[in-house]
């Protein structure tokens, strides 16, 4: 885990969070101004928010003509981004020990072959995935693009899985097998418990990545029963005849809400990806 | 159970570990397997519990060929050089796990467990997990773990390794008396000799994967088969004499040392001899008086060592009772006790 830096006696550290300050605080302005736009009306031309409004959070209680229900939205994205969590953390957690463990015919060509998989921009083949999902019946389908995002994301999932078991040592498996568990109670009981860290890990990140997809569901989910805020925020800006942009921001801050809460609560999980260690 | 390893081989692709190593543990003893590191006593156990695959031989408990039988059926207790203890279980957890995985009711292993870990005395631990412990105690966890599911063999892989020395010597005793209660078999790899002597009935010394010698505590100490062996059993060790065979006698050239060797010693005229002391046979009371200089002086509380220096260079170690009138650099003339001395060929084959 990491742990909280300690200010160094060596030298003073005010320069250095002065200098920060300095150079973050467009990016604070900005998020503070988007936040205070959407609850207020401004003149035009002037920076000054002049009154308190509610009527860019319409949204929320009135569903548009022309556009989906912002709850069942959120709700796609919600299941969107859950099944693909789901996904990614079943298979990265047994294919990371499986890589990391067993000894599988062409374990090293299959390594080299993730890798490889995760360079690839999913911008690159989406033509190619979208014939296959029309092919096959998955367009505009929730399942289709979760498993087309599920399986994009999928090769960092196992790498990172299988650096997390790489740090558990074998003596706890031979322990395991001597005392008669099988090999599957042994990954269950044993083994799955001390990368638990990196489970939670993985499952946050997939999570985190999905919720702010946009390019899949765009090109291979844009009906409106199965949109995802994303999509339906763009559709916003691109709607040119009824162009509000108090409206946009406020639905931009709704869509970052969930993203900051879970942040805020799972943050030093997210840290281990970086950590790697086995402690919890 | 009896436990025969018949042939046994084993290498890592190129690597030869071990190579057609033969030898039987009998029922309800305690074997020792000593040896530098390195040596293959670890890869020795590993394939005794199932969890490496020999490459050729065969391993037999009782009459029971359990070459190709998994770790899982072999009912083997194991405590591994590093524990494994499983660091996201309680104690109590730890040591009820090869009992919940045979599928046992709850309540019995929490008797069971309770019944084991009075027997180590970690009975007041039980709720703690490993990281909270002191090496010793997990040690005693694993010890629990292994034995708690009454195994028919149980294999130590130097257990006591990361103990200070009082505990170590707690933890000896300990462990040869749950072993005799139990009338468990039982191999202890390690490589400290005087583990292996105290606690073990027979010790098998290994060297480069093989065993070199195989006997009681007492006989491997009077009566070893080579230079190694005599050197790895003692201490402090013996030291070494190298001379040649003249006139039926162990001499060292240009020196005025001369030791008669019986008659069953035959090695032809003018043939390199080394002549094994070890420091309690030279002593001021030996028949074959030997004079040098003190070089290192060390005492041992109820003991003191010396080494001592020959006219002509050699070095024999030499072990008394405390005495305060020798001093570094002191000449003395001290003598080896001939009768004990022992005799090896210039391979280090005993003669
Ligand atoms: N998985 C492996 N692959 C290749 N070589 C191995 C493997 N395991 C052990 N060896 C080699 O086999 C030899 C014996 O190893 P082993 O672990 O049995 O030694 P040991 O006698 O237990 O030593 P120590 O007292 O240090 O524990 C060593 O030279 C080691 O390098
Ligand atoms: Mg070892």
């Amino acid at each position: 885990m990491a742990e909280k830096s300690q200010p160094s006696a060596n030298y003073s550290t005010w320069p250095v969070i002065l200098a920060l300050s300095i150079v973050s605080a467009p990016l604070v302005l900005m998020y503070a101004y988007l936040f205070i736009d959407t609850i207020t009306d401004t003149a035009a031309g002037s920076l000054i928010p002049d009154s308190f409004t509610l009527r860019h959070w319409r949204f929320l209680w009135e569903t548009p003509a022309g556009k989906p229900n912002i709850w069942l939205v959120t709700l796609n994205t919600l299941i969107f981004a859950t099944s693909v969590t789901t996904v990614i953390v079943l298979v990265s957690s047994m294919a990371g020990y499986v890589l990391s463990r067993l000894n599988v015919p062409g374990r090293g060509f299959f390594l080299a072959g993730v890798m490889v998989l995760h360079a690839f921009p999913s911008v690159t083949l989406i033509i190619a995935i979208f014939i296959v999902l029309q092919m096959i019946g998955l367009y505009n389908s929730l399942i289709g693009v979760i498993l087309v995002k599920a399986a994009i994301d999928l090769p960092l999932g196992i790498w990172l899985m299988k650096g997390f078991y790489d740090t558990v040592p074998w003596e706890i498996e031979m322990a395991g097998v001597v005392d008669g568990a099988s090999r599957f109670r042994v990954w269950r009981s044993l083994v799955l418990p001390q990368v638990r860290p990196g489970i939670m890990a993985v499952g946050l990140f997939s999570f985190l990545t999905a919720w702010s997809e946009f390019i899949l569901p765009q090109v291979l989910a844009p009906g409106s029963k199965v949109q995802v805020l994303s999509v339906y925020l763009s559709a916003l800006i691109a709607d040119d005849n009824n162009f509000d942009f108090g409206t946009f921001k406020a639905v931009g801050v709704f869509y970052i809400i969930p993203v900051l809460i879970v942040y805020a609560l799972f943050h030093k999980y997210l840290m281990n990806i970086y950590g790697g260690g086995s402690k919890g | 159970m009896r436990i025969l390893l018949d042939n046994f081989s084993k290498s890592f692709g190129a690597t030869k570990v071990i190579e057609n190593m033969t030898f039987e543990v009998g029922h309800g003893e305690m074997l020792a397997l000593l040896g530098p590191s390195g040596c293959g006593k670890s890869t020795t156990l590993f394939a005794i519990c199932g969890i490496h695959r020999p490459t050729g031989g065969r391993i037999l408990f009782g009459d029971r060929d359990v070459t190709d039988l998994p770790s899982q059926a072999r009912n083997i207790g194991v405590v591994f050089q590093s524990y494994a203890l499983y660091p996201h279980m309680t104690v109590a957890e730890n040591i009820g796990f090869p009992l919940k995985v045979k599928g046992m009711a709850t309540a019995d292993i929490g008797k069971e467990v309770d019944r084991i870990s009075g027997l180590v005395h970690i009975g007041n631990l039980l709720g703690r997990r490993p990281a909270e412990l002191s090496g010793g105690q997990q040690q005693r966890v694993a010890l629990a773990r292994a034995l708690v599911r009454k195994p028919d063999v149980l294999l130590l892989d130097e257990p006591l390794a990361n103990l200070d020395a009082k505990l170590r010597l707690e933890m000896r005793s300990e462990i040869r008396r749950i072993q005799r209660e139990t009338g468990i078999t039982a191999i202890l790899v390690t490589h400290d000799q005087v583990e292996a002597m105290s606690m073990c009935d027979r010790i098998a010394i290994m060297k480069e994967g093989e065993i070199v010698q195989i006997a009681t505590p007492a006989e491997m100490y009077s009566d070893p088969r080579t230079a190694f062996v005599a050197g790895f059993l003692g201490n402090p060790p013996i030291t070494f004499l190298r001379g040649v065979m003249a006139n039926g006698a162990f001499v060292i050239p240009d020196s005025e040392i001369r030791v008669p060797l019986p008659a069953s010693v035959s090695a032809p005229e003018g043939a390199k001899l080394m002549l094994g002391v070890r420091p309690e046979h030279f002593t001021p009371t030996g028949d074959i008086s030997a004079p040098g200089n003190v070089t290192f002086a060390e005492t041992q509380g109820r003991e003191n060592l010396y080494d001592v220096q020959l006219n002509g260079g050699s070095l024999l170690r030499s072990i008394q009772p405390v005495r305060h009138d020798v001093n570094i650099g002191d000449a003395v003339t001290w003598a080896i006790d001939s009768k004990n001395a022992l005799v090896f060929d210039d391979d280090g084959r005993r003669l």
